[in-house]
């Protein structure tokens, strides 16, 4: 199957630029300074440079025998972007393109961020190169994820609230897009998943592919062999995006995208693009599965997971989806609440609300699976951050 | 000659530059669109743009971002405002009416089918905020074969090449727009913006019209003296916002596009 867009920024039917025109020269520009750095061997040995000394890369496979034990079938296998300094896979794109940023001679960036995860990461790289830094985040999100609007402070980074639409993740990407529409000339914008307008989706998988580039070889190492499974959380997709990319070529190897289904099948209740009603339109600059009304506007999503809690998803997830190479599939809030705990009992590994979501599914179907069967879990972030929200969520705070 | 060409040849006789007032449709309600566009005509413009409102408008600043919500919460789809077209046309109005609108609520329309309806209300043209020339392909064969203009967009990041071939894959005019930043009343006009009018100028024949961030009369005279034609969007928006679903709304609204429409005169 090919892989990556087309010139035009194109996965199939999915993707494109629709963009305010003003943004067409910073796009082309971004796109510019992706492609000549992908060739520079300078911009390749500095990335891999702080992504080891700084990052912590490569992070570990584990093997996770006790959750494995439970279950009584086959082997799970986390991917450990939990342990990437911020806590996080985010951290992988975010150093990419402030690097760029710094290339391209651009003094500021600004982000959006849901959980928070993206934000801290790219707080933290700005931090690290010496960049002006805003992040825009939506009040809900906020005030769910706390502990991350501190340490975004602590590091210097502005952090904007945002009031306006579902104050959500897809209200501080429009937020973003203001700022950048107005800013182009001093600011890059360091947009966090594998969305938005090309080349976006293409720049954020290419930084993330060293997920699935790492956990290639040490799977084969560990087991001489492929996994059956391949379980990945899908928000925007970056973290599913940034596993697949290694595994879908091999077509033996099954991979399963997993949605948030929320509290429910209506509207407004989950963000379950792919299982849970969506259908294809345009937000945030690229043609993509949305959670849309008849007459093209966006529905409300809800998740306990402000990760996932946006109602699009990436391009070339769509693409993925419609040509049956990945199967995406949807978890509720209380299944992912269980494997939240489960991991953090059977193992003393505390996940992402995200990433417990693809723990969940790993859960599900684990125990008809043979012993011998393996399945690989990207566990795409740590849960410390989700604390206060679940102690709320189940009544222990207020 | 389409009914916008029509209103900028007419201005340009008149040696003055034509007046295009902006306004959400089924702000507050799609009844009231179709007073207010009445009124801005009584006022004084030349053509109206009637925006779709969009739940997700990044192109747009916080009085079109209120005006948007303010519209869905009244209950407009995009076929309401094409009814509503066709009620001001049923009226009798012949002023030009463009479409502003953002992909999405097109695409769920079905382009086809919304080139057709919308011709059929009696629309003049399409303007998409999130459009480039490089997704057209989308659109323009199917607004284009129904009879509708659809306006290029021009930003002060575009190269010269770009605005070329923007404004020969465009009709009716060719919307600059001034400044890079979203919708919205600034308190000065972008220092280059001269420089890129004069430059759009000699890139195309079709009219140039200035939008984004003009909302007093003085910044109406100042652009009125360089390009064909001047839009001013969320000062009127403003308006509406504060007077709200009354009777004196249209009043109210042509009292206050009249300074902004005689500015245009020299």
């Amino acid at each position: 199957m090919k892989t990556g867009p087309d010139r035009r920024g194109y996965y199939g039917a999915y993707g494109g630029v629709f963009v305010p025109e003003t943004l067409m020269a910073p796009l082309a520009e971004l796109e510019r300074a992706f492609v000549r750095a992908r060739k520079d061997r300078t911009f390749g040995a500095r990335l891999a440079e702080l992504q080891a000394t700084f990052a912590g890369r490569p992070t570990p496979l584990f093997r996770a025998r006790r959750l494995s034990a439970r279950l009584g079938g086959a082997q799970i296998w986390l991917k450990r972007e939990d342990l990437c300094h911020t806590g996080s896979h985010k951290i992988n794109n975010a150093l990419g393109q402030a690097l760029l940023a710094r290339q391209m001679g651009k003094s500021r960036v600004i982000a959006e961020t849901g959980a928070g995860q993206h934000g801290v990461a790219v707080a933290t790289v700005a931090a690290l190169l010496g960049l002006e830094c805003r992040v825009y985040m939506g009040v809900e999100d906020m005030r769910r994820q706390r502990p991350n609007v501190d340490r975004m402070e602590l590091m210097g980074a502005e952090v904007v609230p945002v009031d306006s639409g579902s104050r959500t993740l897809k209200d501080a990407i429009n937020e973003a897009l203001r700022d950048w529409v107005t800013n182009v000339r001093t600011t890059h914008y360091v947009l966090g998943s594998v969305l938005g307008p090309h080349p976006f989706p293409m720049i954020v998988r290419e930084f993330q592919s060293v997920i699935g580039q790492e956990v290639f070889s040490q799977f084969r190492k560990q087991t001489r062999g492929l996994p059956d499974l391949v379980v990945a959380c899908v928000g925007g997709g970056s973290n599913a995006a940034g596993i697949f990319s290694a595994f879908i070529a091999h077509e033996r190897v099954r991979l399963v995208g997993v949605e948030a289904g929320g509290r429910g099948e209506g509207a407004g209740e989950h963000a379950a693009r792919f299982a849970g009603g969506g259908s294809p339109g345009v937000l945030h600059g690229t043609y993509t599965w949305l959670l849309q009304d008849a007459h093209g506007q966006i529905q409300p999503t809800h998740s306990i997971s402000a990760g996932m809690d946006y109602p699009a998803v990436g391009p070339e997830h769509a693409m993925w989806r419609d040509a049956g190479r990945v199967s995406y599939t949807k978890v509720s809030d209380a299944e992912a609440l269980e494997a939240f705990r489960m991991l953090s009992e059977t193992e003393g590994i505390i996940p992402a609300l995200e990433s417990a979501h693809a723990v969940a599914y790993a859960a599900q179907v684990a125990p008809a699976m043979p012993l011998k069967a393996n399945i690989l879990v990207n566990l795409s972030g740590r849960g410390d951050k989700d604390l206060e929200e679940v102690a709320r969520v189940e009544g222990r705070a207020p | 000659m389409s009914r916008i060409s029509e209103a900028f040849t007419r201005a340009r006789k008149e040696r003055r530059a034509a007046f295009i007032a902006y306004v959400t449709a089924g702000d507050p309600t799609l009844d009231r669109t179709v007073e207010v566009v009445q009124a801005l005509r009584r006022g004084g413009a030349d053509l109206v743009e009637l925006g779709i409102p969009c739940s997700d408008p990044i192109a747009d600043g916080p009085s079109n971002q209120a005006a948007a919500e303010r519209a869905l919460a009244s209950g407009t789809t995009p076929r309401g405002v094409l009814e509503t077209v066709a009620a001001i046309r049923s009226r009798g109005e012949d002023i030009p009416i463009v479409l502003f609108t953002y992909a999405n609520p097109v695409l769920a329309y079905g382009v086809e089918e919304f080139a057709r309806d919308a011709r059929a209300a009696g629309a003049d043209g399409v303007l998409f905020t999130d459009v480039p020339v490089e997704e057209l392909e989308l659109f323009g064969p199917a607004l284009g074969a129904a009879g509708l203009d659809v306006v290029p967009l021009a930003a002060p990041t575009s190269s010269r090449e770009r605005i070329k071939t923007a404004a020969r894959r465009g009709r009716g005019f060719l919307y600059l727009v001034s400044r890079a930043g979203v919708t919205g009343a600034r308190a000065d006009l972008a220092p280059e913006l001269e420089a890129s009018i004069r430059t759009a100028r000699k890139l195309t024949k079709l009219p140039v019209a200035v939008g984004f961030g003009i909302s007093t009369p003085r910044q109406v005279a100042r652009v009125a003296r360089l390009a064909h034609g001047v839009v001013v969007g969320s000062a009127i928006v403003d308006r509406i916002a504060v007077v709200g679903d009354s009777d004196r709304l249209a009043e109210v609204v042509q009292t206050f596009v009249a300074p902004l429409a005689r500015a245009c005169r020299p």
